[in-house]
C-alpha cells in the first residue's frame, strides 16, 4: 500500500525548509519500508502553518505543520501517512481549519491543492473551463463578462477592468498586447507570487481570454527579478500550454492565437506603475510616462494595450467559467468579488486571507491574523503597501471596501496589510515612508525627486527637536505639494503614509520638542 | 464679448514666444475657455499651447515648443472644471467645452512650493552666473513668488557637481542642473543621436553623456540643441560665459551647406555672441549643425584679409593698396589683356558662397563688361550634372520638393550622399522620420552613419562600387518594369510616351537586371530586388542624392536614372515623394538660377535663346554672345595653352577644390592676372595678383537659395572688415571698367533678377519679409512661391524619360593601381576647410586620413596611424592611415577639408560626359606605406611659408590708410 505525501513548493515554504523535508521524508520511508508518494504542492498560503505537510485520506487532506527536520522521526512514529493520528502537530482536516474554512476562496481555490504544473490536476480543478467558454464567445460578451463582474484593477487603483478591456477593444491598431504586472514590489505581499509559483496557469488562462477580448496576440509578463520560482515556473507553465496547444498559435484549434513572454525586472520598484512597467519593457529606462495618453490607447510600443495586474487577470477565468453573477454575488457596494489580503508584520497567523469585500479590519487583523505575534498591543496597522496610510485604532472597524477606506484617506491598494505593536516609533515609520520614495523615486518629477529627499530632511530635524511646529507645517506643505504636483503615485501617495503618521499619531513627532515649542 | 482665436485673423506664430508644446496638425477645432477667455484651437493642442495662443502665459520649466510634453516639472499645472486634483497643462490635450483655470490660490501654492524645491537644490550665484537675465529658473521663481526657502541649503544638494569643458563650444556645469530632461529628449528627439541620458535615479537623477564619458568623448555631434533647450545656465555657450548676455538679435541664413538654416545673430553692439537656430526658419525649423551654430568664429579670425592687395607677379610680396588703387589696377590690366589677347582671353567665377544678388552681379559683369560668356561656378564640380539631368527629363534643374516633405515619406532612397554629415539639419528631420517606421535603403559604397540611426525599422544598403552609380540605378528600374511596378496611370498622364516606350523597351533588357548588374555594383541581385519593390511599392517614395551621384563620369546620367525611378513610380508632385538632390553650398542652388553657367543666362535661359538673351541685352544694354563660354576645365586648359589670360575670381578656392591640383596650379600660374576675392589668402589666392577682401556671410546684405529652392535672407549684422561688401566690389570693378553700375542695395539686384527671370519674377525684398522666405518658382501663378514642383503638369508639359546606357569610366582598378579612392565630407569640417579650420572644430578633425578596409591594410602591411603614400596616374600624396570596416575591400576613402593633405593632387581630370563635372569620387591609386611627405606636400608647405611671408611683410610695411 503506497500514500501520497504533499509538501509545499513555494518560497516561503522552501525558505522554512520544505526541500530538506522532502529528503528526510524519503529517507526515513525507507527506513521504515513505507511507501510514502512525496508530491510537492504549492502552499495553502497558511504561512503560520508553514511547512504544512499534507497526507491524502480518503476524508481529504489530514495536514502537521509547521513542522521542522526534527518533527519527522515524532511524526514518522505516529505513521503520519496514515492521516487521522495523535501528533502534537496534527491539524486535522486541513480545509477545515477555520482559517480556510472562513475564506472565500474564488480566485485561490486551487491553492495548495495542485502540483502547480501539471496540466491534469489544472483541469481537474476547472482549468481552462474559462478559455473554453471564452473561445465560444464574441469578444465584446467576453468583455462584458468582466465589466458585469464588476472586478476592478487589483494592483491598487481599482479601476474598472471591463472598462479598460473596453477601451483597448474598441482601438483599432495592426497589434494590441496584454501586458500583467507582476513586479509586487509592495511591502508585505505575496498574492502575486502565490499565484505564479502555486497556479501558473491561471494566470495564463486570465491573460489568453483577455487576448481574446480585446484582440491581442502578444502578451508580456512583467516580473521583478526577486522572484526566480515564479520566473522558472512560468517558462516551464508557458512551455507545457504551448505543447498542448493552449498557448500559442491556433489556440485549441480555434485559429485564435496568443503568444506569451515573461520579461524580468531589474530591481526598481517603480517599473510596478505600469508606465514605467512598458517604459521598462520596451528596453528603456524605467520613468513614468504622462498621461493622457493612455497606455489602453497608446501603451506597449505605442500600440493599445491592456496593463492588468496579476490577481486581476487571475479572477478572470473563474468569471467566465462560472459567470459574471457567480462573481459579482460577492462583496459589498462598488466592490464586487473577493481581494486576496496578505497578512504580515507583527501578525500571529500571517498568510493569504481571500475574502469578499466587506468584513472590517479588525476581523481580519484578529479573527484571521490573531493580533499580534509577539503578544503585545497592536498600534497600528499599514494596508495598500508602502504608500498606504497607516491605520490606528479607531480606524479598524472600517470595512475592507475601496470606497470605505478611501473615505477614511486609506487604500485597500493590493491587499497588504502590515501589523505595527506599541512599540514602533511612527516619527520613524513616516521617515521611512520619504526614504523610501527617495530610493525608489525614478526621479522624473520634482515633488518626488526633490520633494522625498527634503521630506526625510524635516522629518529627521522634526524628531531631532529643531523648530518643531515649523517643520511640522512645512513637512505638511510638502505633503500637499506631493500629493498634488507628483506625476504618479509613487510621489502622489508618499504623504498618505507620512499624513496618517503625522495626525493620528502625532505625539511620536514631537517626543523632542522643547517644553517652550509645545507650549506655543 | 469671446474672444476667438482665429488663424485667419491671426496667423502669425511669434517665433520668439515658446508655446510648450508642438503644434497640432488636426483640421478639426475645438473651443474651450480659459481664465474666461474663449479660444479655438486643433483638436490635440495641449492647454499649455492653447493658453499660450491666447496671450496666457502658464508657468512652465520642462516643456519647450519643439519638444513633446514631458510633464516633469509640474509647474504648469492648471485647474479644470469638473475634474479632479492640478493636471499638468502640457500633457492634458484640449476639449471642447473645456474650463481651465491658471491662477488660483491653489495653484500659487503648488507652484511656489514646487519653486521652493528647485531652489533648496540650486547655487544661489545669480548675479554671478551667465545666464543672469537669460534663465527660466530664475523667471519662474519671480513668476511665483518665491521669499524663502524653508528647506534651508544645508541638505542634500549637486552644489558641487562638476563642470563638463570637453566641448569647446558650450559647458556643461551640473550644479545648475534641475533635471528637467530638455537636453535629452532634445538629443533624442531633434537632432536624433541619443548621445545624452539620465544617469542614476530619483535624486541622484543627473544628466550623462554617452556612458557618462564627457561630451566630447561621447556620441554628441556638438549641434548645440542641448544648449538651446537648457532652461537653466547648465548647458551654455562658452561665447556667452566669457562675453555675457547679448543684446540684440538679427535672423539670418547659414553660410554653410545647402540646408540653408536661419539663425538668430546674437549681438553685443557689432559682436557675435551666439548663434542660436531660428524657430521660424522654415529649412531648419529651430535646429541647427555644429558648424552653423558653433563655428563662426573665423569671421573675426585674425587671418581675414582686411585690406586689398596688388603685386605684379606672384613671387612678390603684396603691397597694400586703397580700393580704388586695387580696383584701377585690376581693370587696367584685364583691359590691357583683352587688347593684346581678345575679348575671350579673360573670364571668371562667380561664388556658391556668396549670395545671389553677387552671383548675379559677378556674371553679369562678365557677360557686360567682359563682354563675352566666360563665366562659370563652382556648381561645375558638384551639381553641374543635377541641372543638366533634371532639366532634360522633369524640365527644371532644381530638386522637387521642401526638406519637410521627408516627414511624409515612406520608404526614403538615399544615393551617393551622407546627409548626416553633410546635411545634418537636414539628416535630423531624415531620422526623424525613419524613427517614426520609414524604410531607408542607402546605394553607398560606405556603411554611412544613417545606417546606423537608432530605432531605424527597416533599412537596406546597397555597397555598390564606386563608379557604378548607372548600372544600380539601371538595375533597380528594370526590376521595377519587369515586376509591373510601375505607375502606369502616372506614366500615360504625366510622361511623354514615345520617351517612355524607348526608354521602357531599354531598360527591360536582360542586360540591365540586377542578375547582370551584380558583376558590375558587386551588389547581390535579390537585394536590389528587394530595394526596387521597397520603393516602388511604397505609398510614397522620396530619393535624396549627393555628390556620389553627381561626380562621376556618368553623373548626368545617374541624375536621369534617378528621375526615372520616380517617374516610372509616380513619385514626383506631391508630399513625401520626389527627387531631392542635397546641394553642397548654402547657395550653390542660386549660383545656378543666377545664370553662372557659360551657356545659361539668369533663371537658365539659354544665351542661344534669342528672346531670352535679347531680353537681357535690351535691359543691360549690350550685346550678348549667343555661343556658351568657357567652363572652368576649360579655363585651366586655355590658360596652359596661352589663349586664356585672367580671371576674376569671388569666393571659390579652385586651387584646393578643383580636381588634379598639379594640372590647375600650372593653369592659374600661367595667367597674367588672377584677381582674387575672398575672405582669407586661401591657396588659388597664392596664384593671385589682385586679392580683393571678401565680406562674410555676416557682413552683407543679400540672399541665399537652398537645396529646397527656398531664398532666404542673409541680413548684415555687422560692417565688412574690410568696408565692402562683395557686390559692392564687383560694381566698383564694373565701373572701373567702364559699365556703368549704380545699386544702393541688394534689394535692387534683387528687383532686376525679377524682373529678367520668370521663376523669379514675383520675389522681392518686402515679400521676403513678409513671408520670410518664398521657394521658386515664384511668379504670378504661384504668388507665394511652390513648394512643391510639378504637382499639375512639367515646365516642359510632360516629363521625359531618358535612356541612360551604363558606361564604365575609364578610371578602373588596374593591377598598377589596384584600389578605388572616393572622397567625401565629414560634419565637423566644411569643404576647403577655410572657415572650419578656422574655428574649434579643428578638436574633431584635426587631419585628413585614408580610411581603408582591414583586409587592403594587411595585405599592404598598413597598421591604424601609419603614414601612407596615395599614387594615382594624376599624382601622389601623403596621408595617415585609419583602418574602418566603413568601406568594402578595394576601396579607401579620404576628406578634402585639409589643403596640405592634397586630397585632389590624386584625382584626375575625367569628368562628366555632359557638364564636365569631375569624376572625384573614382580614382584608381595604390597605397603604400612611406616615412616622409610626397613631393607635392613638400612644394606646397614651401608655397606656403613663402606666400605667407609676403602677406605678412605686406601688411607690416605698407600703411593702408
Amino acid at each position: 500500500m503506497s500514500w501520497t505525501i504533499h509538501v509545499p513548493s513555494d518560497t516561503t515554504a522552501r525558505a522554512l525548509g520544505s526541500d530538506r523535508l522532502v529528503s528526510g521524508i524519503q529517507v526515513l520511508a525507507r527506513e521504515a519500508g513505507v511507501e510514502l508518494h512525496v508530491r510537492r504542492n504549492g502552499t495553502r498560503g497558511l504561512y503560520w502553518l508553514e511547512p504544512l505537510i499534507e497526507v491524502d485520506t480518503p476524508n481529504g487532506r489530514y495536514g502537521f505543520g509547521p513542522v521542522n527536520d526534527s518533527d519527522l522521526d515524532s511524526l514518522f512514529a505516529s505513521e503520519f501517512w496514515k492521516g487521522e493520528v495523535d501528533h502534537p502537530l496534527a491539524l486535522g482536516l486541513v480545509e477545515e481549519l477555520p482559517y480556510l474554512k472562513r475564506q472565500q476562496r474564488l480566485t485561490f481555490a486551487r491553492l495548495g491543492r495542485i502540483d502547480p504544473l501539471s496540466l491534469d490536476d489544472y483541469r481537474a480543478h476547472a482549468g481552462f473551463r474559462g478559455l473554453e467558454k471564452a473561445l465560444t464567445l464574441a469578444p465584446q460578451a467576453i468583455v462584458d463578462a468582466v465589466k458585469e463582474s464588476g472586478l476592478r484593477g487589483r494592483g491598487g487603483a481599482a479601476f474598472p477592468t471591463g472598462i479598460k478591456w473596453q477601451t483597448v477593444l474598441g482601438a483599432s491598431a495592426d497589434q494590441k498586447y496584454i501586458v500583467c504586472n507582476a513586479d509586487e514590489g509592495d511591502s508585505g505581499t505575496f498574492a502575486d507570487r502565490l499565484v505564479m509559483e502555486c497556479d501558473p496557469y491561471m494566470l495564463i488562462e486570465g491573460m489568453t481570454i483577455a487576448g481574446l477580448a480585446v484582440g491581442a496576440t502578444q502578451g508580456y509578463i512583467y516580473l521583478r527579478s526577486e522572484y526566480p520560482q515564479a520566473f522558472r515556473t512560468l517558462n516551464s507553465a508557458i512551455e507545457r500550454a504551448c505543447e498542448a496547444g493552449l498557448l500559442g498559435a491556433n489556440i485549441l484549434g480555434s485559429g485564435s492565437d496568443f503568444h506569451l513572454e515573461v520579461r524580468l525586472g531589474a530591481g526598481a520598484y517603480i517599473c510596478g506603475e505600469e508606465t514605467a512597467l512598458l517604459e521598462s519593457l520596451e528596453g528603456k529606462r524605467g520613468m513614468v510616462r504622462a498621461k493622457p495618453p493612455l497606455p489602453a490607447l497608446v501603451g506597449l510600443f505605442g500600440r493599445p494595450t491592456v496593463v492588468n495586474n496579476v490577481l486581476s487577470l487571475a479572477a478572470v477565468p473563474f468569471i467566465l467559467d462560472q459567470g459574471a453573477a457567480a462573481y459579482a454575488e460577492y462583496g459589498m457596494g462598488r466592490s464586487r468579488g473577493t481581494l486576496p489580503f496578505q497578512l504580515a508584520g507583527n501578525v500571529k497567523q500571517g498568510g493569504l486571507v481571500e475574502l469578499a469585500f466587506g468584513p472590517s479590519l479588525r476581523e481580519l487583523m484578529f479573527e484571521f491574523g490573531g493580533g499580534t505575534r509577539n503578544g503585545r498591543a497592536l498600534r497600528a496597522v499599514q494596508v495598500g503597501g508602502p504608500l498606504g496610510a497607516y491605520l490606528p485604532e479607531s480606524q479598524w472597524d472600517t470595512a475592507l471596501d475601496y470606497e470605505a477606506f478611501a473615505k477614511v484617506g486609506a487604500v485597500l491598494g493590493h491587499g497588504g496589510v502590515v501589523m505595527f505593536d506599541d512599540t514602533v516609533d511612527m516619527g520613524e515609520q513616516a521617515r521611512f515612508s520619504m526614504e523610501f520614495c527617495v530610493a525608489e523615486s525614478c526621479g522624473k518629477c520634482t515633488p518626488c525627486r526633490i520633494g522625498s529627499t527634503r521630506g526625510v530632511e524635516v522629518i529627521d530635524r522634526i524628531r531631532a527637536g529643531e523648530q518643531v511646529e515649523a517643520n511640522l507645517e512645512l513637512l505638511s506643505d510638502l505633503c500637499d505639494t506631493m500629493l498634488n504636483g507628483s506625476l504618479c503615485a509613487m510621489g502622489g501617495m508618499t504623504p498618505f503614509p507620512v499624513q496618517s503618521a503625522m495626525k493620528h499619531f502625532g505625539e511620536d513627532f514631537v517626543k523632542n520638542a522643547s517644553a517652550a515649542e509645545l507650549e506655543a | 464679448m469671446l474672444q476667438y482665436f482665429d488663424p485667419k485673423v491671426n496667423p502669425v506664430v511669434d517665433h520668439n514666444r515658446d508655446y510648450g508644446t508642438k503644434p497640432s496638425l488636426s483640421e478639426k477645432q475645438v473651443v474651450l475657455e480659459i481664465d474666461g477667455i474663449a479660444i479655438q484651437v486643433p483638436e490635440g493642442t495641449s492647454v499649455m499651447r492653447a493658453a499660450a495662443m491666447a496671450d496666457i502665459t502658464i508657468p512652465k520649466l520642462c516643456a519647450t515648443d519643439n519638444l513633446d510634453a514631458y510633464g516633469s516639472c509640474r509647474l504648469c499645472a492648471v485647474q479644470i472644471e469638473g475634474r479632479r486634483g492640478m493636471p499638468a497643462s502640457c500633457t492634458t490635450p484640449v476639449e471642447q467645452g473645456m474650463k481651465v483655470w491658471t491662477q488660483t490660490d491653489a495653484l500659487a501654492k503648488l507652484r511656489r512650493n514646487i519653486m521652493e524645491l528647485y531652489i533648496s537644490d540650486h547655487p544661489l550665484d545669480c548675479l554671478t552666473c551667465p545666464a543672469n537675465g537669460n534663465c527660466e529658473l530664475q523667471d519662474m521663481a519671480g513668476a511665483v513668488g518665491l521669499r524663502e526657502v524653508r528647506y534651508g541649503f544645508e541638505g542634500e544638494n549637486h552644489l558641487e557637481a562638476p563642470k563638463d569643458t570637453s566641448n569647446p563650444y558650450f559647458t556643461f556645469d551640473g550644479s545648475k542642473c534641475i533635471v528637467c530632461s530638455r537636453c535629452v529628449r532634445a538629443c533624442s528627439e531633434v537632432q536624433g543621436t541619443f548621445a545624452l541620458t539620465l544617469d542614476g535615479r530619483g535624486f541622484a537623477s543627473k544628466i550623462a553623456a554617452g556612458q557618462d564619458e564627457g561630451f566630447l568623448d561621447s556620441e554628441c555631434v556638438s549641434c548645440g540643441a542641448c544648449v538651446q533647450a537648457c532652461p537653466t545656465a547648465t548647458l551654455t555657450e562658452n561665447s556667452v560665459i566669457s562675453m555675457g548676455q547679448p543684446e540684440h538679435s538679427v535672423v539670418t541664413t547659414c553660410a554653410y551647406c545647402g540646408v540653408g538654416c536661419s539663425f538668430k545673430a546674437e549681438m553685443k553692439g557689432d559682436k557675435l555672441v551666439r548663434m542660436v537656430p531660428f524657430k521660424g526658419g522654415e529649412a531648419n525649423h529651430g535646429h541647427s549643425c555644429v558648424k552653423g551654430r558653433f563655428a563662426f568664429g573665423y569671421a573675426t579670425h585674425k587671418d581675414r584679409i582686411r585690406v586689398p592687395m596688388i603685386r605684379d607677379s606672384i613671387d612678390q610680396p603684396w603691397k597694400e593698396v586703397s580700393w580704388d588703387e586695387a580696383i584701377g589696377f585690376a581693370a587696367n590690366r584685364l583691359r590691357a589683356i583683352q587688347a593684346e589677347h581678345g575679348r575671350e582671353s579673360i573670364g571668371g567665377i562667380t561664388s556658391s558662397r556668396c549670395t545671389n544678388e553677387e552671383a548675379y552681379l559677378v556674371q553679369k559683369l562678365i557677360r557686360t563688361a567682359f563682354g563675352n560668356n566666360n563665366t562659370d561656378t563652382c556648381a561645375r564640380v558638384c551639381h553641374s550634372p543635377t541641372g543638366y539631368g533634371l532639366k532634360q527629363t522633369l524640365g527644371e534643374s532644381a530638386g522637387t520638393q521642401t526638406f519637410d516633405s521627408v516627414l511624409k515619406a515612406d520608404c526614403v532612397l538615399v544615393i551617393g550622399a551622407n546627409p548626416t554629415d553633410a546635411h545634418p539639419v537636414f539628416g535630423s528631420l531624415l531620422r526623424r522620420r525613419l524613427r517614426e517606421g520609414a524604410s531607408l535603403i542607402v546605394a553607398d559604397p560606405r556603411h554611412i552613419d544613417l545606417l546606423d540611426t537608432p530605432h531605424l525599422t527597416s533599412a537596406m544598403h546597397l555597397p555598390l562600387r564606386p563608379g557604378s552609380n548607372v548600372a544600380m540605378v539601371n538595375a533597380l528600374a528594370h526590376v521595377i518594369v519587369t515586376e509591373g511596378l510601375e505607375d502606369l496611370d502616372f506614366i500615360r498622364e504625366r510622361c511623354d510616351n514615345a520617351a517612355y516606350q524607348q526608354w521602357r523597351a531599354f531598360i527591360a533588357e536582360e542586360r540591365n537586371s540586377p542578375e547582370q548588374m551584380e558583376a558590375v555594383t558587386g551588389v547581390n541581385a535579390e537585394l536590389v530586388r528587394q530595394a526596387a519593390r521597397a520603393y516602388a511599392n511604397a505609398n510614397n517614395a522620396a530619393i535624396y542624392y549627393g555628390l556620389g551621384v553627381t561626380e562621376h563620369s556618368q553623373g548626368s546620367t545617374t541624375v536621369m536614372g534617378i528621375a526615372n525611378l520616380a517617374l516610372a513610380t509616380g513619385n514626383i508632385g506631391r508630399d513625401g515623394v520626389g527627387v531631392n538632390p542635397l546641394r553642397g553650398q548654402n547657395n550653390v542652388q542660386g549660383s545656378c538660377d543666377m545664370g553662372s553657367f557659360p551657356h545659361e543666362l539668369p533663371g537658365y535661359q539659354h544665351v542661344a535663346d534669342d528672346v531670352a538673351r535679347g531680353r537681357f541685352e535690351q535691359a543691360w544694354g549690350v550685346t550678348i554672345d549667343h555661343e556658351p563660354g568657357l567652363r572652368i576645365p576649360n579655363m585651366f586648359n586655355a590658360a596652359i595653352s596661352g589663349q586664356f589670360r585672367a580671371m576674376y575670381v569671388q569666393g571659390e578656392d579652385i586651387a584646393q577644390s578643383d580636381p588634379n591640383t598639379q594640372h590647375v596650379e600650372q593653369a592659374l600660374r600661367s595667367l597674367d592676372c588672377l584677381i582674387v576675392q575672398d575672405i582669407f589668402l586661401n591657396e588659388t589666392a597664392k596664384f593671385a595678383h589682385v586679392l580683393l577682401p571678401g565680406s562674410s556671410f555676416l557682413e552683407k546684405n543679400g540672399t541665399f537659395t537652398n537645396a529646397e529652392r527656398r531664398i532666404n535672407r542673409v541680413r548684415k549684422v555687422m560692417p565688412p572688415v574690410a568696408g565692402k561688401e562683395d557686390w559692392e566690389v564687383t560694381q566698383m570693378l564694373s565701373n572701373a571698367l567702364g559699365y556703368a553700375m549704380n545699386y544702393q542695395h541688394p534689394s535692387e539686384i534683387m528687383a532686376e533678377i525679377a524682373s529678367l527671370t520668370p521663376s523669379f519674377a514675383g520675389v522681392s525684398y518686402e515679400k521676403l519679409e513678409e513671408f520670410g522666405s518664398l521657394q521658386w518658382p515664384c511668379n504670378d501663378e504661384n504668388p507665394q512661391g511652390s513648394p512643391i514642383m510639378h504637382v499639375e503638369s512639367f515646365p516642359i508639359g510632360q516629363a521625359r524619360f531618358a535612356v541612360t546606357e551604363f558606361v564604365a569610366t575609364t578610371e578602373r582598378a588596374t593591377r598598377r593601381f589596384p584600389l578605388l579612392l572616393t572622397t567625401g565630407r565629414i560634419l565637423s569640417q566644411y569643404n576647403v576647410g577655410a572657415q572650419t579650420r578656422r574655428t574649434e572644430n579643428q578638436v574633431w578633425h584635426s587631419e585628413d586620413v585614408l580610411e581603408i578596409h582591414p583586409h587592403d591594410a594587411e595585405e599592404r602591411g598598413v597598421k591604424d596611424g601609419d603614414w601612407l603614400g596615395i599614387s594615382s596616374r594624376a599624382g601622389h600624396t601623403v596621408l595617415r592611415a585609419r583602418i574602418s570596416e566603413r568601406m568594402q575591400p578595394g576601396v579607401v576613402y579620404t576628406t578634402f577639408h585639409h589643403p596640405h593633405s592634397g586630397a585632389n593632387v590624386i584625382t584626375t581630370d575625367n569628368s562628366d560626359w555632359a557638364t564636365n563635372c569631375p569624376e572625384y569620387k573614382v580614382t584608381a591609386v595604390q597605397v603604400e606605406r612611406v616615412t616622409q611627405p610626397s613631393e607635392w606636400q613638400k612644394n606646397f608647405h614651401d608655397n606656403h611659408q613663402r606666400q605667407n611671408k609676403f602677406l605678412k611683410d605686406a601688411t607690416t610695411a605698407v600703411d593702408p590708410s
